[in-house]
């Protein structure tokens, strides 16, 4: 009976296999049934080849299931994870950090991985994560207290875990980290409290540090002497959004955080690299190949948190290789991704900071942060934030959630930089809560709005716009059937018509909508998921 | 947790034994093993019977008669004794509790303990004629189809362990649930079950993949009460059991 039983077991003991091999991530767009990273395939587009839901049949969209948390929510926590799709597996983290596998049909639990983040955890911007990675069989997380933890994707069980940096000193991991070929990459943030910002590779199957690249340069590396004299040991530098990575040219693009002190900037006097910019890493190796900064010597919190876009399109008549990056400072810019060629540059908000750009891209500043306090348009939250955008090579138009019209008084002082203590060096006032809204919402609109916006690349011209009376800080999902997806504060959930901008349905969820939607298909049936609220709500197509 | 208490609990041939008729589920008595094991084990055995003329498996106390007194004294330790307090939430102490008092109806060892076990000589057994691997998972390697066995002797008791080997469907675990389904088109899916309800099955197969069933496609499914381990009785010698106990006994890394 023994060797019956071994034999039949054996066959089953012999397809341990790795299940998501980088291949899988690298020609995510074959599979469209997953959602394998976080932007759902390497470039960042967060568009999907689904096409079952269509502007037709949007309408008939009902909600299929809700994942609720486990736990009360605790206080500034905020559900923002995007979750991963495998093979009929939902992946997602639950705020601040419990990990939870879910059957994608019926929202049924595998396994759930509680996290309890140490005491010392400090968020200047919510207890949140952003989300997983995966390669094989190991999903990868950050956590609130600093470290990145390595669990298997089978069963839940913790397989490794390492320091990123001390929480004690506000060292953070908020981001998703992106799986590029055997590594891991992600980085801490904690710009509010003075940490020294880095962008580093991690073994998967140790966690072992393999490269580093400091987003605030060591004296003795390139950028160092755009801080004036010590300040860039506390300069910030934060990473809070995932990246993209173009295989063909072998290149990983990353948003770096702002500079700190984020409002005193005459403690840091010089451009603070690569702060509030996109950097061109070789993900092999973790040398720089190019940088693009857009907010130099930063003053207002702009961090540059945006996901970098990717795409290979005919830009003003001509093929080229577009990195597409609408930035928290209210521009929307479009660089050669080959060289970090500033190619346009355009406000999708008002500005008022800067009376524009140079022929290099380089603003015209006309706005600072004072001991009296400045008004600045946008706000300190910026015309767009951590939140995802989206674009669609069909419709060629990318989407971005829009925070409008709003302004902040940027007000500076000296800080003493205290290990653990905020480090902001003044303050801004503004009229939009920063983090978690209450469920009431008497603001005018002419103190800022949220929109969803279509901006043509070639022009940065908005094509349309949706507008919500309340803020967003909801992503944007694009997919080939031209329906665009996006949430809001109020707690709706709308699928717009990608070309034309519009509404053709929508949920009300009841919770703000502070994550990035993906879709996915199982057994040939299309849904949409996100995160609204501490929950989890997905959508299908009535049967 | 890093062995915060070493709970010398003090017993007594006298004492009424108390059981307080609050309920306590499989899963409690689970999680109090693994505490048992964390914080206990290391001065009262595995067994719960290392210290002279302490047992607790007994279930009698000197100093405790009631649930409560009980969790007062895990929690406390004993002044003057080498028990000391135990830093523990209500919830671990609560299974804790549960986890001592359900041991009056453990299994016993069928040797008495009267054969110790070789850890060598059991490891040699699992990784050979065993074939332990093809099933369970050590250190990370293995299947699916089983258990992972990398801290099992960190959560169960030697007697356990050989009850098991002896009759694996004697007692299966919520978590260890074969289950068994049969699609419309004929396919077997076998795998354990990690959760189910009226429409829908979650469950992990041999290799490790999770996989949702939907009942409605199914043409039947079973829950199977019966475990696919094999008895080791008439394969392993008393000894070699012994040894297998052994070994097992030594494992308490974390899953890798």
């Amino acid at each position: 009976m023994i060797a019956r039983f071994l034999l039949l077991m054996l066959p089953g003991a012999l397809l341990l296999t790795a299940q998501v091999p980088f291949d899988r991530i690298l020609q995510a767009d074959r599979e469209p049934q997953n959602w394998l990273t976080y932007s759902g395939n390497v470039n960042g587009e967060r568009y999907s080849q689904l096409t079952q839901i269509t502007p037709a049949n949007a309408k008939n969209l009902e909600l299929k299931w809700v994942l609720q948390s486990r736990a009360p929510a605790e206080s500034g926590s905020k559900y923002e994870a995007t979750s991963l799709v495998v093979d009929g597996v939902l992946y997602t983290v639950q705020p601040p950090n419990v990990v939870v596998a879910v059957d994608a049909v019926s929202g049924r639990i595998f396994w759930t991985h509680p996290y309890s983040p140490v005491a010392a955890a400090r968020a200047c911007c919510g207890r949140v994560n952003r989300g997983l990675a995966i390669l094989g069989n190991t999903l990868f997380m950050g956590t609130i207290d600093g470290n990145l933890v390595a669990l298997d994707a089978r069963d839940g069980h913790q397989i490794w875990i390492v320091p990123v940096g001390r929480p004690e000193a506000g060292y953070s991991v908020t981001v998703a980290p992106l799986i590029v070929k055997d590594k891991v990459i992600a980085g801490p943030a904690g710009g509010e409290y003075g940490i020294s910002g880095f962008l580093a590779a991690y073994d998967p199957a140790t966690g072992k540090e393999l490269w580093r690249f400091n987003t605030i340069p060591r004296p003795g590396e390139p950028g160092n002497d755009t801080w004036a004299g010590q300040s860039w040991v506390h300069g910030g530098g934060s990473i809070w959004t995932t990246g993209s990575f173009d295989p063909a040219l072998n290149t990983l693009y990353w948003g770096v955080g702002n500079a700190s002190p984020d409002w005193n900037g005459t403690v840091r006097e010089g451009d603070n690299l690569y702060t509030s910019s996109v950097i061109a890493l070789d993900p092999d190796t973790g040398k720089l190949k190019w940088h693009f900064q857009f907010t130099p010597h930063d003053e207002f919190d702009f961090d540059s948190t945006q996901v970098p876009v990717l795409a290979d399109a005919n830009w003003q008549g001509r093929p080229r290789k577009l990195l597409m990056l609408a930035n928290r400072n209210g521009y929307f810019y479009v660089l050669d991704r080959m060289t970090g060629e500033f190619l346009l540059g355009k406000p999708f908000v008002k500005v008022t900071w800067a009376a524009g750009l140079d022929a290099k891209g380089r603003p015209i500043r006309v706005g600072h942060s004072t001991p009296d306090g400045m008004v600045i348009y946008p706000e300190n939250q910026g015309g767009t934030n951590w939140y995802n955008p989206a674009y669609s090579p069909r419709t060629g138009l990318f989407y971005i959630p829009s925070w409008m019209d709003t302004h902040s008084i940027n007000t500076s002082r000296n800080d003493e930089y205290r290990e653990g203590n905020m480090y902001g060096g003044g303050t801004a006032t503004h009229e939009m809560p920063g983090i978690r809204a209450g469920p009431i919402n008497r603001r005018l609109t002419d103190s800022g709005f949220g929109a969803i916006q279509a901006v043509d690349p070639n022009t940065g011209d908005v094509r349309w716009q949706f507008k919500m009376v309340d803020v967003t800080d909801s992503g944007v999902l694009a997919t080939a059937s031209d329906l665009v997806f996006a949430g809001s504060r109020e707690g709706y959930f709308y699928a717009l018509d990608a070309r034309t901008g519009a509404m053709l349905w929508k949920a009300m969820t009841g919770g703000q909508i502070s994550a990035g939607p993906v879709t996915y298909s199982v057994d040939g049936k299309q849904y949409v998921s996100v995160p609204a609220g501490n929950d989890l709500f997905t959508f299908g197509l009535r049967e | 947790m890093n062995r915060p208490a070493c709970l010398i609990l003090v017993f007594a041939a006298f004492g009424a034994q108390a059981q307080e008729g609050h309920g306590v589920t499989t899963a409690d008595i689970q999680r109090g093993a693994q505490i048992f094991f964390t914080s206990c084990a290391s001065c009262h055995g595995p067994n719960g019977d290392l210290i002279p003329g302490v047992n607790i498996a007994s279930n009698r106390f000197r100093r405790a008669q009631t649930d409560s007194e009980l969790t007062d004294l895990v929690r406390k330790g004993i002044p003057g004794t080498p028990m000391p307090p135990g830093n523990f939430t209500d919830d671990q102490a609560f299974a804790l509790v549960a986890y001592v008092r359900s041991l009056t109806n453990a299994p016993r060892s069928a040797s008495g303990g009267s054969l110790p076990g070789d850890s060598a000589r059991g490891k040699a057994i699992v990784e050979g004629k065993g074939q332990c691997g093809a099933c369970h998972r050590f250190g990370g390697k293995g299947s699916f189809s089983g258990p992972d066995l990398t801290s099992i002797g960190a959560s169960r008791r030697p007697a356990e362990l050989e009850a098991k080997l002896l009759d694996p469907s004697a007692s299966i675990r919520e978590n260890n649930r074969p289950v068994r389904a049969v699609a419309k088109d004929g396919t077997v899916i076998t795998g354990t079950l990690l959760n189910y309800d009226n429409y829908s099955i979650q469950m992990v197969d041999s290799t490790g993949k999770l996989r949702g069933l939907q009942i409605d496609k199914l043409k039947e499914y079973e829950l199977l009460k019966t475990s696919p381990m094999p008895s080791y009785k008439d394969k392993l010698s008393a000894q070699e059991i012994a040894d297998v106990v052994g070994y097992l006994g030594t494992l308490r890394d974390q899953p890798r």
